[in-house]
């Protein structure tokens, strides 16, 4: 474990030190403050939609950090030849994946708890109220979300080379899936077989990602959701990384190195 | 002597991924043995397998067939480089981190414990003479300076075997002489060095044995001196000669 924590320690560092995150953060920051300090016509219920749009901001944000920090990491770890002198130590193929993933993991939480703490601050300074509990909910579950989208794009950096293509490819899915995939089964009953059984299939087997998607907990000041189905959630987002990490070992495991 | 490191029938195939392209034998039926405490010169022309067999050495490519084993290991199992050091020609290292921040690090793999690991870290730092620049990140460093941080990731853990590939390359004079007689110290101590380079005069210098490799095969392997008294000629001359080049009138 010493070795994965290792790994995943200098993804912390290189994330805290490059300037991506802090160019994504200012904007965020420049936008909703832009938005917060406009006052359209005396409406109090505003702020709602001053909220949605800031939240959807930070989703944006955190599949942008988490789909570009982790689609980076083997690419340039190739690139820079750095993967040379770090496998010629006692590190196996799979602490080096599970390395990875946690970096990228943990580094998206750090930026997802500055972003939600910002926005935290703001909401309450307008509406002299805040829920910590929801905040709580919903910026977990959208962690564990980002922990399936971190190893899918894992697995897709060691199949595509280029970490642009990876990048654009994890995005188009993760967004697809955040906005279809609650509809596929009603796509599905609109065609024709085989294609009607495929996007069953499809349905049944691809992470819902949308299920995690709880901003509404945040907007509308919604009651909580019962901690067994964010316990049960999460142990849906842990059962799908893990698939996608398994792959992505099986695909590494036996890579030549040249 | 106590085998440090052991190759034997080795072969090494890539598989081209072009249509119609054969396979490229890298290396083929390699045999070779290394002593403790010997510096053992691996040389060859470009192409020749020498990278080929250090990345199976190191694990990073499996032999087509044949075994490789260092301390009595099997390459292929991870434990087998826990007492190993290595320096990658050229390598780039995280340029975002300090030089003590990237040899905490690769302790930290190495479960070196804490204490341990700043008395490592002072005492390669002050080997390789990068003491001075232990805070400022790799990125700032020279050519020479990424080098010899190279180095010192590579000693970290004491290793007893040392893998270097063209540890000089790109150095300038004063560079060379550095690693040079960092070679010689860890062969004072001990210490089984294993490397590959073009300079062949510094080889001569350094070396106690050498193999020298060619298209994959092995065309020579013996104690530096035998080498030398035996061809009556330098390194350079029998490296050309057993290669196969004749020099232009």
């Amino acid at each position: 474990m010493n070795t994965v924590w290792a790994l995943a320690n200098v993804v912390v560092l290189e994330m805290v030190r490059r300037k991506d995150f802090y160019v994504l953060f200012i904007l965020t920051v420049l936008l909703t403050g832009t938005a917060g300090s406009v006052n359209l016509f005396n409406d109090r219920s505003i702020v709602r939609y001053l909220k949605e749009i800031c939240l959807l901001l930070i989703w944006v944000s955190g599949l942008v950090i988490a789909i570009t920090c982790t689609a980076r990491q083997i690419p340039a770890e190739r690139e820079h030849r750095t993967i040379f002198p770090l496998l010629a130590k006692p590190v196996t193929r799979a602490q080096f994946l599970l390395g990875k993933f946690l970096g990228c993991w943990l580094a998206t939480g750090l930026a997802l708890a500055l972003f939600y703490l910002f926005f935290g601050l703001v909401s309450a300074s307008r509406e002299h109220s805040w829920p910590v509990a929801n905040y709580l909910q919903a910026g977990w579950l959208h962690w564990m979300m980002l922990g399936i989208v971190i190893a899918f794009t894992l697995l897709g950096s060691i199949v595509f080379a280029a970490p642009s293509s990876n990048g654009t490819i994890c995005f188009v899915c993760s967004a697809g899936m955040l906005l279809l995939g609650r509809h596929l089964n009603k796509v599905a009953l609109s065609l024709a077989e085989p294609l009607q059984s495929l996007l069953y299939g499809l349905y049944f087997v691809l992470p819902h990602l949308e299920l995690f998607d709880v901003r509404d907990l945040i907007i509308h000041n919604w009651e909580l959701i019962p901690w067994g189905v964010v316990a049960l959630a999460t142990l849906y987002a842990a059962a799908y990384a893990a698939f996608f990490l398994f792959a992505a070992w099986l695909i590494f495991r036996r890579r030549a190195l040249n | 002597m106590e085998t440090t490191l052991s190759i034997e029938n080795l072969r090494v195939e890539y598989r081209s991924r072009d249509l119609g392209e054969s396979t490229k034998v890298a290396v083929r039926a390699l045999n070779l043995r290394v002593g403790q405490g010997e510096v053992f010169g691996f040389l060859g022309p470009n192409g020749a397998g020498k990278t080929s067999t250090m990345n199976v050495l190191l694990g990073f490519v499996p032999p087509t067939s044949g075994t490789a084993r260092i301390f009595g290991v099997d390459v292929r199992e991870p434990i087998a480089r826990q007492r190993i050091g290595y320096l990658p020609e050229q390598t780039y290292y995280y340029k975002f981190l300090t030089a003590e921040e990237l040899l905490r690090f690769y302790a930290g793999i190495f479960q070196i414990p804490k204490a341990e690991t700043e008395q490592r870290i002072d005492a390669v730092l002050k080997l390789v003479e990068l003491d001075h620049a232990r805070k400022r990140q790799i990125k700032t460093y020279s050519k020479g300076m990424q080098q010899r941080a190279g180095l010192a990731q590579a000693l970290i853990n004491n290793p007893d075997l040392l893998i270097l590939d063209e540890p000089t390359s790109g150095l300038d004079p004063i560079g060379r002489m550095k690693v040079r007689e960092i070679i010689q110290r860890l062969k004072s101590e001990g210490k089984t060095v294993f490397f590959s380079s073009h300079e062949l005069g510094e080889v001569e210098t350094v070396c106690d044995r050498v193999a020298i490799l060619h298209q994959g095969e092995l065309k020579t392997e013996g104690r530096v001196s035998d080498l030398l008294r035996e061809h009556s000629a330098n390194l350079e001359q029998i490296f050309l000669n057993l290669i196969g080049f004749t020099s232009q009138p």
